[in-house]
């Protein structure tokens, strides 16, 4: 095949292009491959998760005691609004992207992602990001408005609101924003212009679809929140009125331009994972994932409906038509559903195998599950006028980025933690962490739904004594140190198992989509050959090869 | 750089790949990016006509007047550069270089005519005591316009980097995507402000 042979060539090219005297930190610094930026993605955001979750620590901690223990009111809003800045900005999002660096190109037969230059600078403006949000710590206090950053609040009208730590808040997410945007150009021109012959689009792995749709969210999203970014800055430095409303400006315009990109930024942040888990389902379940083609419906359907929702974040304000965005919210339950289904009768009847990966993917389901229903609640105004501001909104985004996304991010991490390093993570302490994280997350966060019922406002350091509210709280601080703890033996694995001599099989799962064709760590140019793909499983094709008794253009999902 | 002989590669067949008909990963990248570039003006623009439709006079009181007819004659500019840029890229794909570096300069000179004569509407605007923080109006004006400004530099810089490499004799009638992507680019820049001018100077 001439293909095959262009790529042994480009191979040889840069066999010899890479000198061997080479410092490895000169050739980590340096890099355009997409494995080690995403080797590089995937560092950088566990670090940032646990500086959130340091963090988040401070908080319960702060909680433990109705009272003031060891923050202030206004650390304490410091605390939250670096925690959810971090967690959501510089760690999921980062990390799932980091997960399409590493495995999107490998999924689809192709040598790189299609501009490996620009690769290269999305991943470096994420640690100048965090350092540039984290310096505010030395020049005169964080951002303090929480991760919303609601107008007038961030205007600086206030007194609070005027530290540097929100303008430098504000550099820190354009940068943020920036990379995003890049990585998904970078991603969909990748997708749709470097699949392998044979890869057709329905053919691609699910996680690849994802992938594809969250780029588009990115990319339509992601500029409005720049925007809204870029007026920000300028009502607070050069006297502009944008959102201010004795100039003529309006206040809640905010809330639209910042929920106009953060809503579709919950989709950012869970159709990955979602893709990772229609990964890790079937390949532990020994079957092929249930309805491909809904699947994928499904997913362009979350992305299409995800623009029409943002104003459900602004029931409370009265300046929204409550009964289309509560019906559009609801009507955005309805995909998820859909997954669910693919995802639970793609479980029946299977042969399943609980290995760590597929008991986090399990977790999500569950987690995932409990996260959309009370998000569901909260899409009816009357409940959301009761609920917002409350620690049930708490409990719900905690159920589906920490039960969602966090699971997710752990379940793709043991699954393909063997393509990274050639070695199994350990199943004895994959399944401690496994358990110590369901745990201690279950007890910190299914107890707000029920502060939350009680009436305990969020984002307050202080609380009166009432008999239920203190037992509740302390269960969550509890809770919280649970999941600090279950971080341990992850990260004990971690090091150990990268410390092992002995390789496992280069396909240890016997995985399904093409990333397993190729050695585990795969070679700079990825591929030495590539298989023949007549359908979304070529490597399940390629095993059983001899079995076929049809024309292989005839299985499963081959037509175009 | 090696010096590559883009005449002989011209002779080559094309790759057996290379599907006909398809876009190349440069050209759709330099498309997506556009898209997001798109949002970004939304975004502006949502914040025009929502600070607009709630004000009860608009523009507010005290604004100086905007010369509708200075900004046709930008407009005009703008447009007609649009027309050469396009001319140019005609001229490279039928591999005709003297001619593509003639409209490229064009194309630039009426660039940087529009970013000039913007810069005197914006000094004679802040001397009628006009500027960013003097009001809503301002706030909308300057940030709009200066975005679209910011843009328009950065378009010319692109065309002037077209340009030199077009000196060197690096594009052919096949190999210029370079020059359709500074087209792509300095068209969308062109078309914001055909937004903009109708929003601001014409929409009374």
């Amino acid at each position: 095949m001439a293909i095959t042979q262009e790529r042994s060539e480009a191979a040889a090219d840069a066999a010899h292009g890479i000198s061997p005297r080479r410092h490895p930190i000169a050739v980590w610094l340096t890099t355009t491959d997409h494995k080690k930026i995403g080797i590089m993605y995937l560092v950088n955001s566990y670090l940032w998760f646990g500086v959130a979750g340091l963090l988040a620590v401070f908080i319960r901690a702060e909680l433990a005691q109705p009272g003031t223990q060891y923050f202030g009111e206004e650390r304490y809003n410091q605390l939250f609004t670096m925690h959810g800045t971090t967690m959501i900005f510089l760690f999921v999002i980062p990390m799932l992207a980091g997960f399409g660096n590493y495995i999107v190109p490998l999924q689809i037969g192709a040598l790189d992602m299609a501009f490996p230059r620009v690769n290269a600078l999305s991943f470096w403006m994420l640690p100048l990001a965090g350092l540039v949000l984290y310096s505010s710590y030395l020049l005169g206090g964080p951002a303090d408005a929480g991760w919303t950053q609601y107008a007038p609040l961030s205007e600086g009208v206030g007194t609070p609101g005027n530290a540097i730590g929100i303008d430098l808040w504000i550099v820190a997410l354009l940068l943020v924003g920036t990379a995003s945007i890049l990585g998904a150009v970078n991603f969909i021109t990748t997708i749709f212009n470097m699949r392998a012959p044979g890869m057709t689009m329905f053919r691609m792995p699910l996680f690849t679809w994802t992938m594809l749709v969250t780029s588009l969210l990115v990319l339509l999203a992601t500029p409005v929140f720049t925007s809204a970014l870029v007026m920000l800055l300028i009502d607070r430095n050069l006297g502009g009125s944008f959102f201010n409303p004795a100039n003529g400006g309006i206040a809640v315009l905010w809330q639209n331009v910042f929920w106009f990109y953060s809503h579709p930024a919950v989709y950012v942040m869970v159709l990955p994972g979602m893709g990772i888990i229609s990964d890790v389902l079937p390949v532990f379940s020994r079957k092929p994932l249930f309805g491909y083609k809904a699947f994928v419906f499904a997913t362009a359907g979350i992305g299409a409906l995800g623009f029409s929702v943002w104003a459900h974040h602004m029931f409370v304000t009265g300046q929204v038509l409550l009964p289309f965005f509560s019906i559009m919210t609801f009507l955005i339950a309805v995909p998820t559903g859909v997954k669910f289904f693919n995802w639970i009768a793609t479980l029946v009847k299977g042969q399943i195998t609980f290995s760590t990966a597929m008991l986090f993917a399990i977790g999500f389901l569950t987690m995932f599950l409990i996260g959309g229903i009370d998000g569901v609640f909260l899409a009816s105004p009357p409940v959301d006028f009761a609920l917002t501001e409350t620690y049930w909104v708490v409990a719900h985004i905690h159920y589906v980025l920490f039960g969602g996304s966090v699971f997710a991010v752990y379940a793709g991490f043991y699954y393909w933690f063997p393509k990274f390093s050639g070695r199994k993570l350990n199943e004895g302490l994959g399944k401690l962490h496994f358990w110590l994280q369901f745990i201690g997350f279950n007890l910190t966060f299914f107890s707000m739904h029920i502060l939350g019922l009680l009436g305990m406002p969020r984002r307050i350091q202080d609380y009166p004594a009432l008999p239920d509210w203190v037992g509740l709280n302390q269960l969550q601080t509890v809770g919280a140190l649970i999941i600090a703890l279950s971080t341990a033996p992850f990260l004990a694995n971690v090091v150990m198992t990268l410390r092992r001599k002995d390789r496992d099989p280069e396909d240890p799962w016997e995985g399904n989509t093409l990333e397993w064709y190729t050695t585990s760590p795969p070679p700079a140019h990825n591929f030495d050959s590539l298989p023949e793909i007549h359908s979304e499983r070529p490597l399940f094709d390629l095993r059983h090869a001899d079995e076929l008794t049809v024309h292989p253009d005839a299985t499963t999902t081959g037509a175009r | 750089m090696a010096v590559v002989d883009t005449a002989a590669l011209d002779e080559l067949p094309a790759p057996e790949h290379h599907k006909p008909g398809g876009i190349s990963s440069s050209l759709l990248g330099m498309v997506l990016f556009i898209a997001s570039e798109v949002m970004f003006f939304g975004g502006l623009f949502g914040a025009y006509f929502t600070i607009r439709s709630s004000a009860t006079v608009w523009p507010p009181e005290g604004t100086p007047h905007l010369s509708a007819l200075y900004a046709a004659v930008l407009t005009t500019i703008l447009v007609t550069s649009s027309v050469t840029m396009q001319l140019g890229v005609w001229a490279i794909r039928r591999n005709d270089q003297r001619r593509l570096k003639l409209w490229l300069v064009l194309s630039l000179l009426l660039g940087v005519t529009f970013l000039c004569g913007q810069a005197l509407e914006y000094s004679k605007l802040i001397g009628e005591g006009m500027t960013l923080s003097s009001g809503v109006f301002g706030s909308t004006f300057y940030t709009l316009t200066g975005f679209h400004g910011a843009h328009v530099a950065g378009g010319a810089a692109f065309i002037l980097i077209v340009f030199l490499r077009a000196r060197s004799g690096q594009f052919t009638a096949r190999y210029h995507d370079t020059v359709e992507m500074a087209s792509y680019y300095w068209h969308f820049v062109d078309v914001v402000w055909l937004g903009l001018f109708s929003t601001i100077y014409l929409l009374r």
